[in-house]
């Protein structure tokens, strides 16, 4: 028995070493493609490269928030990147997690990517992986969610500051300036929530007689955002008003508050999308929410991307990035290109917006 | 009794040799396939990421080979990960000096799997059920410990070993900690009375009681040491993901078991090599990967994964199944059942 063991014990492990020490020794041939795209001899006034492999890595596959940002149909990212005669690719994991989010990054860089596109589901845990592409000559242009000092520039949808703020006015008018508030988020770790809620909280100090009393995490999946919504109203009997920054959440509390006890009695605002959210519109339940247009905001990723990745812009704060169809940017602060102010729905227009089709 | 008991393991050993082939087989077809489908998938860069993505699982599901061929599982390994992520994260906000923070990470391991131990040894639950409700009870200690907050300012000496290789190579540190777990989880398995024991347990507690061996003790054991690897898969992946959160390695134990029935390992205990579950190991390692190049729809990859599972699972025991069909649905008279 011992040397049947014994045999059985050898091959694999000779296997095993044996296609390490071949892996190891070999030379890594990942890098060179990526070399390919950092020789370049246009000025900063040439064309733009064509034929450029891009990644587009959103948070997770599934989320229709960056379905619309990304998708070929609505105008998003990989419709500029074809436009522009560029290969896009989307890839992502489904968990809303670093860890699951890493990989494909990984496997985007493994495939040569000249530039990668990416939402964070983490300021920090990407910056590792996101600083090895940067060093390997790969454009990084983070979107809709930053993973600072680790990308080359970082589109906001909007100013972080004008979306937290709004969002508590809007809540405030809608309760009479008075009473306890609750945050539905999104992930704990994820650096645009965390960002809005910061500038919601120094702007609920306009507001003395509100009080945040909690804030949950949904997680960006419907399941998770409709349980820590029902442990909220549940936990707190006096609760008047809700934000949920997350097109995720808004639409998984909008329908807790229709199908409860709390419709009417519990406002709801926050950042949705205006087809999916139209119903609780008309019917009463949320009187306005906010948000951009998510496809904007990829088609203008793409175009950074490019533009840098051809080296027409470096990312310095003053110059203009022209991109198609939406006109002229101007880069701001810390390598930031905004999008623009915050589009307010409400039922005088949610009926205008049915052509985004979310 | 003693012949017995030796013929069966004998047994054991011969029918392992044949699914370690298949799988080896599977191993090359995957490889194949990953070759084909994409220039990049036999470079050493790619070998790296592939290594630092299941270096975790892959290390995790050595403990679980021993525990799942003595008879039992352990379903809270991953939430064990999780628990040491956060007290890790936890300890550090608030200023310990590494080598304490790792020195506690490793008792709150030991614990975790004392606890698992005795109460399925000494309480004598199932320890499905137990391992069910501490995989719930050790994730609810995570989400105590760090709320939801994220820790992520730990020293760049440790965080690199999501990039860095060992110097001089490709491969990734949590790869090679993995292969030298393997080699003395292998050489305890095939080599050493305990590790016989380990088999006789699981293919029969009565008759391992009744010959001398210490079930309980070893059994307990066995949790212990897979408490303290899970600690020891905390640190790596929140080092790696520079990241401590309650959620670090949500799920994983499904992965972990399924790589361990994928090597061969018969879920009802005492049959299995360490060999094929290293197998297994590369085999799901490179077959994600591989799917990852490709551009595969990443939600279907579970399918993928999944379906290879219950193959796993399906075909050790067809023969079994197969002889256990009613006469209406085989159509000749049942022979009785030869012993193994």
């Amino acid at each position: 028995m011992r040397r049947t063991v014994r045999r059985a014990l050898w091959a694999p492990v000779v296997l095993l070493s044996a296609s390490a020490l071949v892996a190891a020794c070999s030379s890594s041939g990942g890098s060179s493609s990526a070399s390919g795209s950092s020789s370049s001899g246009s000025s900063s006034s040439g064309a733009l490269k064509k034929g450029l492999k891009v990644y587009v890595i959103p948070k997770n596959l599934g989320n229709p928030y960056f379905t619309l940002a990304d998708s070929v149909k609505t105008g998003g990212a990989l419709a500029a990147l074809g436009t522009l005669g560029e290969t896009g690719t989307e890839t992502s994991g489904t968990a809303a997690t670093p860890a699951s989010q890493i990989p494909a990054i990984q496997a985007a860089i493994t495939k040569g990517a000249n530039a990668l596109i990416v939402s964070a589901t983490d300021p920090s845990a990407l910056c590792p992986t996101l600083k090895s592409a940067m060093a390997k000559g790969i454009t990084v242009v983070t979107y809709d969610s930053d993973a600072p000092s680790c990308r080359d520039i970082f589109i906001n949808q909007a100013s972080s500051q004008a979306i937290g703020e709004s969002e508590v006015d809007l809540l405030a008018k809608e309760i009479h300036d008075s009473g306890e508030i609750g945050i539905v988020s999104a992930a704990a770790s994820a650096t645009n929530q965390n960002t809005w809620i910061g500038y919601m909280k120094q702007e609920l100090k306009k507001y003395p007689k509100m009080k945040l009393v909690s804030t949950v995490y949904g997680n960006d999946d419907p399941t998770t955002a409709t349980q820590v919504t029902q442990g909220l109203l549940q936990h707190y009997p006096n609760l008047k008003g809700i934000i949920s920054p997350t097109t995720v959440g808004i639409l998984a509390a909008a329908q807790v508050l229709d199908t409860s006890k709390y419709k009417g009695k519990v406002a709801l605002t926050g950042l949705g999308t205006p087809v999916a959210m139209k119903k609780y519109v008309e019917d009463g339940t949320v009187q306005s929410f906010e948000l951009w247009n998510p496809a904007n905001l990829g088609y203008l990723a793409a175009y950074a991307a490019v533009n840098f990745a051809s080296k027409k812009i470096t990312g310095a704060s003053g110059q203009t990035l022209s991109a198609g169809k939406l006109g002229s940017f101007t880069i701001g602060a810390d390598h930031t290109i905004l999008l623009g102010p915050p589009l307010v729905f409400t039922k005088s227009n949610i009926n205008n917006y049915n052509s985004w089709g979310f | 009794m003693e012949r017995d008991l030796t013929a069966r393991l004998s047994a054991a050993a011969r029918a392992s040799l044949r699914w370690e082939a298949g799988l080896g087989l599977l191993v090359i077809a995957i490889i194949i396939f990953g070759a084909v489908t994409s220039p990049q998938f036999l470079t050493s860069v790619n070998f790296f990421n592939t290594g630092v993505s299941s270096g975790e699982i892959a290390i995790m599901a050595l403990p679980m080979t021993l525990i799942i061929i003595s008879g039992e599982i352990d379903l809270s390994v991953a939430s064990i990960l999780g628990m040491s992520s956060a007290l890790l994260g936890y300890l550090w906000a608030r200023h310990w000096p590494m080598l304490a923070i790792f020195v506690m990470v490793a008792l709150l391991g030991i614990v975790a799997g004392l606890i698992n131990g005795l109460l399925v040894t000494r309480v004598g639950l199932p320890s499905l059920a137990v391992t069910i409700g501490t995989l719930a009870l050790y994730r609810g200690v995570a989400l105590i410990l760090l709320g939801p907050n994220t820790i992520s300012n730990f020293p760049a000496g440790y965080t690199n070993i999501g990039i860095n290789p060992l110097p001089g190579t490709q491969i990734p540190y949590n790869v090679a900690i993995f292969v030298v777990l393997a080699v003395i989880f292998g050489i305890v398995l095939h080599f050493t009375a305990t590790g016989r024991s380990i088999y006789a347990m699981g293919a029969s507690p009565e008759a391992a009681l009744f010959a001398g061996i210490r079930v309980k003790r070893v059994k307990t054991m066995l949790y212990v040491i897979s408490g303290l690897v899970c600690a020891l898969a905390g640190v790596l992946w929140t080092f790696r993901l520079a990241t401590a959160v309650q959620n670090n390695g949500l799920g994983l134990e499904l992965d972990v078991v399924a790589i361990v029935l994928l090597g061969g390992v018969s879920i009802f205990g005492g049959k299995g090599t360490l060999a094929g579950v290293v197998l297994a190991v590369i085999a799901f390692a490179a077959l994600q990967n591989a799917l990852l190049l490709t551009n595969f729809n990443q939600e279907a990859t579970g399918i993928v994964i999944g379906a290879l599972l219950l193959v796993s699972v399906f075909a050790p025991n067809a023969a079994a199944l197969l002889h256990g069909l009613p006469r209406w649905a085989r159509g000749r008279p049942r022979r009785a059942a030869p012993s193994p």
